[in-house]
């Protein structure tokens, strides 16, 4: 129990997805306008990851390890992944529309998010075993979704400001962004 | 048995699985989508250009069948996408003429005076951001073409100095409206002819000074008027398109030549 608690704590914050392996930048930067649609955009992720990073361990463990398709891991991953997050997003739209409004339109947009199938394979190189997987999963993506939480207040506050122009839009957020990046390499020191 | 073919057959088994999954959830997850969403996208143009208002055409006809958009929200498609639509929703289209952009300038190089030494970026924007003296006029159009490199159908090209639209081409968009750092271009009906092609605010006398082709504020053409057509605030002439019959009196007698008829 202790360690999947440290995986959890290690993979949220001490190797975050985003501000230090660099993994899904891109939804990072581009939906963290607002706060509400990055709250909404980590909900999603936590679901797609946590989910994808089950699968990925069984059929890693399953599957792959026995026949010795070891090699064949990153494709089949994205394969599955991406089938998997369509039938729990058709799956949610008929029983809980509810769940579906709020994750909209980002369920689809992470299926193909690098963070997701990193996730997977981060998980078969570290050896992690079923519940492991699920638990680094989890942990990865409560990370990612820290991340955007703040960068969604960061350019909030960010956005009251009156900058030089050059700094307008897009490069501010990279600056803070990178600011983030290192804070969070503080977390390096955790002793756990 | 060869690794290769382990992993063909591996691949194809998972594939095939997943393909059935899919298939099943399809059917089995199915929700019901309001058919007059599918039937109300297929009538709009498709170009996603976003000048409705919504995120794209996807967007625009599901708030049309929600009620949420008029039949005749896509200024793109105009009258016969609208009917179209007014078809699928039951309710009348309404009235809309098709826009086409209007650049109210009329300062080409021949007319106006340029004693401006600009090199910076070739670009209206940059142009009107660096605060330098480009054209003598500061109302009129600086031809270094934002507008026609907006336009997603080339239909502004720069003639002379000063950008001119093919109304042919045009699909009122109105990007080259958002574009334009000067504001010098609006969308305007197709048969609304009668119009200033003028923006300058100056007096008189400084505007013949500076350019031969511009609304010198003389108020002749407001006189000439017998519908009231045509706002004059003292400055610059404005045609009301409500009220104008297109009849020509105001042009004909306009010195500057500035206002646009159905002949010229």
């Amino acid at each position: 129990m202790k360690s999947l608690i440290m995986i959890i704590i290690g993979s949220a914050l001490i190797s975050n997805v985003v501000l230090n392996q660099f993994l899904g930048i891109c939804s990072f930067l581009g939906v963290s306008k607002q706060m509400k649609a990055s709250i909404s955009l980590g909900a999603a992720v936590i679901f797609v990851i946590t989910i994808a990073s089950a699968v990925a361990s069984l059929l890693y463990d399953n599957v792959l390890k026995p026949l010795g398709m070891d090699f064949m891991k990153t494709i089949i991953f994205i394969l599955v992944i991406a089938a998997l997050v369509q039938i729990v997003e058709m799956f949610l739209k008929k029983k809980s529309p509810a769940v579906y409004q709020a994750l909209g339109i980002y369920l689809p947009l992470i299926t193909t998010n690098c963070a997701v199938l990193g996730v997977a394979l981060n998980n078969v190189k570290d050896g992690f075993n079923f519940i492991e997987s699920v638990a680094s999963g989890f942990g990865t993506a409560l990370g990612y979704t820290i991340a955007i939480v703040l960068l969604a207040g960061i350019r909030s506050r960010i956005n009251e400001k009156d900058l030089p122009a050059p700094l307008r839009g897009a490069p501010i957020v990279m600056i803070a962004a990178a600011l983030m990046s290192i804070a969070f390499m503080g977390f390096g020191g955790l002793n756990i | 048995m060869d690794i290769i073919w382990i992993t063909t057959l591996v691949i194809a088994v998972i594939a095939v699985l997943v393909a059935a999954g899919l298939v099943y959830a399809g059917k089995k997850f199915a929700v019901k989508v309001d058919e007059r969403v599918v039937a109300i996208r297929g009538k709009l143009p498709g170009n996603n250009c976003g000048a409705c208002g919504f995120a794209g055409c996807d967007a625009l006809a599901a708030a049309i069948s929600a009620g949420e958009a008029p039949v005749n929200a896509c200024p793109v498609g105009g009258g016969p996408v609208a009917e179209a639509i007014g078809d699928i929703m039951g309710t009348k289209a309404g009235a809309m003429e098709r826009k086409t952009a209007f650049v109210a300038c009329k300062g080409t190089c021949e007319v106006t005076k340029n004693q401006g030494n600009y090199t910076g970026i070739q670009d209206c924007r940059a142009a009107v951001l660096s605060g330098m003296n480009i054209t003598d006029c500061t109302y009129g159009c600086l031809g270094f073409g934002s507008c026609a490199e907006v336009c997603p159908e080339q239909a502004i090209s720069i003639v002379n100095g000063v950008a001119v639209v093919n109304r042919s081409r045009c699909v009122s968009c109105g990007l080259c409206v958002k574009t334009c750092p000067r504001g010098l271009i609006s969308l305007i009906p197709e048969s609304r002819i009668v119009r200033v092609q003028c923006s300058n605010r100056d007096k008189g006398p400084v505007v013949r000074k500076i350019c031969s082709a511009g609304c010198i504020g003389c108020g002749l053409c407001a006189k000439q008027c017998e519908f009231g057509a045509i706002e004059f605030d003292g400055t610059l002439a404005r045609v009301n398109p409500e009220k104008c019959t297109l009849c020509g009196k105001c042009a004909a007698k306009c010195p500057a030549k500035v206002i646009t008829t159905p002949v010229n």
